[in-house]
């Protein structure tokens, strides 16, 4: 249960598409299960919304996520802005045609003749024992097309900011959410919030060690700081919330100022996010470095089914404040 | 499901002299382009039309200019077909600015809402769902949109054709999925790849509605189009049309197709749908001082249209960093 000021994810999902679609005739939403007659979404994001505005816009699918994407595809140069659901992320494999050579590329290959104002909902996370084709992370590999934008809240207020923003952008993005963090409850943000995208989060200035971390690892963060403060170790907690394209400036002034560098993020840690920002790190500050920067993800591996497994797939706070204190020297 | 085509719907003189215009236009672009490039006076890697041109004029002249296309990187007809303006068109084919895509889509990504064309996709059978979206778009709007969709025999086995058909079906989605069956999938030949015995078999299976036609024939084309046209605009759902063709030269131009059987290559040539549309206007009574003139017309517009697209100027290399995506991205 939550009190008029408290939201829970879940609620905070179902609160944005319901002000997309109450503001803007044009939005629609596309997935499975989605309508009220389904249920209203396997994880409840969608409740309300079918009967509220109809199966027309709001419309469940066969399970057939080509047929999804490219109806959203579709739709979306046509002058809509569908938000597409597929269900699981791993699920996206299935449809990566219709979102990397279509919708991401259409704006660019057309000459801005055609655009695709889409948004993609999926939600993912290792932590609930669904094994290997329901739990991964893989937003490095649609940062790595041009042409859509990638982004991961980290609490119900900024995740019902963040979609909206991606809902009104008229670029494709990609909005993961955890499976973890549905029921997870926050502060209920004010009417017209909105994440911008492309900005970060400093939620902790810290002058010894810059965190930079996005979606579930945030929480786990803020809360590894304060202990670490308790030591007197600084750290500055950075939230992307924008994946691709990353703020950069707010990563680089921070370093700069702090000096060392440890990116935290669920996905493994080979050819991650974290590859890539720290590269950047390193071209831009290399001089002002006082530590390597460090990565910290999970290991390489599917994401196993077997509790004490799946566990030690995951990255750990441990790890977190290891790497801390070894670059603290 | 299979309709019975009405053979006595004929076609009305205006109606076929402009699906005649619209066969010619794609004739003459494919025989231009084919011309330059044996010549060393463009370099591209080009998909012939040749022996389809008939299909997607007849096809074409039953739509409107604002409703949709969705078409493959073997798509100049459809495009040419729908009305595209030939110098938007070949300064893209050139890679210029003045492209119907600033020359960076390329031959394989031609896009020009003003007339309709989508989608051009490079990707086999990645249309379908796509058609699907825009016909969506349509049924939510009341635009009274029609979309159609063009792809090849070899499509039809790729997954992506098989989610579009069951999901315009299930939500009587106001489109058209037009099987050019031209009887090769790149090299391979229809048997060797495909099932079902023809493809109007596989619509019942999604209770679709389906006409398999001589899509060399205008006559039978355009009634077979226009009754599909017409049951999208009522609303009353989709239809699959199979229109038997022949694709007379390779996969791309300059390519061997000796794989082809030599009798069904001469059997091609004698059936050709240009010399047989040309055949049929004069027997309807059509002067060749009118077809002469048709005729001139296009040379004119394709003479303006590669003297354009040649003189035209490459895109700046700032177009690198602009329509990536909205906002340019920072040099």
């Amino acid at each position: 249960m939550s009190t008029p000021d408290k939201i829970s994810f879940a609620q905070a999902i179902n609160q944005a598409l319901d002000e997309a679609m109450g503001a803007d005739p044009k939005v629609m939403i596309l997935g499975e299960d989605i309508a009220d007659a389904q249920g209203g979404g396997v994880f409840k994001a969608t409740k309300g919304l079918s009967t509220k505005y109809g199966t027309g816009r709001v419309r469940t699918t066969p399970i057939a996520e080509q047929a999804i994407m490219g109806a959203a595809v579709g739709a979306a140069i046509a002058g809509y802005r569908p938000v597409a659901e597929i269900m699981f992320m791993n699920f996206l494999t299935v449809c990566m045609d219709q979102l990397v050579n279509h919708a991401a590329k259409l704006r660019f290959m057309s000459g801005g003749k055609t655009w695709v104002p889409l948004t993609v909902r999926c939600t993912t996370g290792a932590g609930v024992g669904f094994g290997g084709q329901h739990s991964d992370m893989l937003e490095a590999w649609f940062a790595h097309v041009p042409g859509m934008k990638v982004v991961s809240a980290s609490n119900p207020a900024e995740a019902k900011g963040l979609l909206l923003s991606a809902i009104e952008d008229d670029d494709p993005t990609l909005f993961i959410e955890d499976i973890m963090m549905y029921s997870q409850q926050g502060e209920a943000p004010e009417p017209g919030f909105r994440v911008p995208l492309g900005k970060a989060r400093v939620r902790r200035e810290g002058s010894d060690v810059s965190v930079i971390t996005y979606g579930r690892p945030v929480r786990l963060m803020d809360e590894m700081a304060e202990r670490l403060a308790g030591e007197g170790i600084n750290v500055e907690v950075i939230d992307l919330r924008t994946i691709a394209p990353f703020d950069e400036e707010t990563v680089l002034n921070s370093v700069a100022k702090t000096g060392r560098a440890v990116i935290v993020h669920e996905a493994i840690k080979s050819f991650g996010t974290g590859a890539e920002i720290s590269s950047r790190i390193h071209e831009e500050l290399f001089s002002d470095l006082k530590a390597p920067v460090q990565r910290i993800g999970s290991k390489y591996a599917p994401v196993p089914f077997s509790p004490p497994l799946e566990q030690a797939f995951l990255y750990s706070e441990d790890e977190v404040t290891t790497a801390i204190k070894r670059i603290m020297g | 499901m299979a309709q019975q085509l009405d053979q006595t719907n004929d076609v009305d003189g205006a109606t076929l002299i402009e699906i005649f215009r619209r066969s010619m236009r794609v004739y003459k672009t494919d025989e231009r382009f084919r011309q330059m490039l044996m010549s060393g006076k463009l370099r591209l890697v080009y998909y012939p039309v040749r022996g389809q041109e008939v299909l997607s004029a007849s096809m074409m002249t039953a739509l409107n200019i604002d409703d949709y296309l969705v078409t493959t990187y073997r798509g100049v007809h459809d495009q040419v077909a729908k009305g595209i303006p030939l110098k938007d068109l070949w300064a893209e084919f050139t890679g210029k600015v003045t492209g119907t895509c600033k020359g960076k889509g390329g031959p394989m990504h031609i896009t020009d809402p003003d007339t309709g064309v989508m989608v051009t996709t490079g990707i086999v059978g990645a249309g379908l769902p796509i058609a699907n979206g825009l016909a969506l778009a349509s049924q939510e709007s009341g635009d009274g949109r029609v979309t159609v969709v063009c792809f090849g025999d070899g499509a039809t086995n790729i997954g992506a054709f098989h989610e579009a058909l069951n999901l315009a079906s299930l939500w009587k989605l106001p489109v058209i999925f037009l099987c050019q069956n031209n009887r090769y999938g790149e090299h391979t030949a229809y048997a060797a790849s495909t099932s079902a015995k023809q493809i109007v078999d596989r619509a019942p299976g999604y209770g679709m509605e389906a006409i398999k036609v001589d899509g060399n024939n205008p006559i039978e084309m355009y009634n077979a189009a226009k009754a599909a046209v017409d049951r999208a605009r009522a609303g009353e759902g989709p239809t699959l049309i199979e229109a038997m063709t022949y694709r007379m030269l390779g996969h791309t131009f300059g390519a061997d197709f000796s794989y082809v059987p030599k009798e069904l290559q001469e059997e091609a040539k004698a059936n050709d749908p240009i010399p047989a549309f040309r055949t049929l206007l004069l027997a309807r009574g059509v002067s060749e001082d009118e077809i002469a003139a048709i005729e001139a017309a296009i040379d004119a517009e394709l003479d303006a249209a590669v003297e354009h697209a040649l003189s035209s100027e490459y895109p700046g290399l700032e177009e690198l960093r602009i329509d990536v995506l909205k906002e340019e991205i920072r040099a």
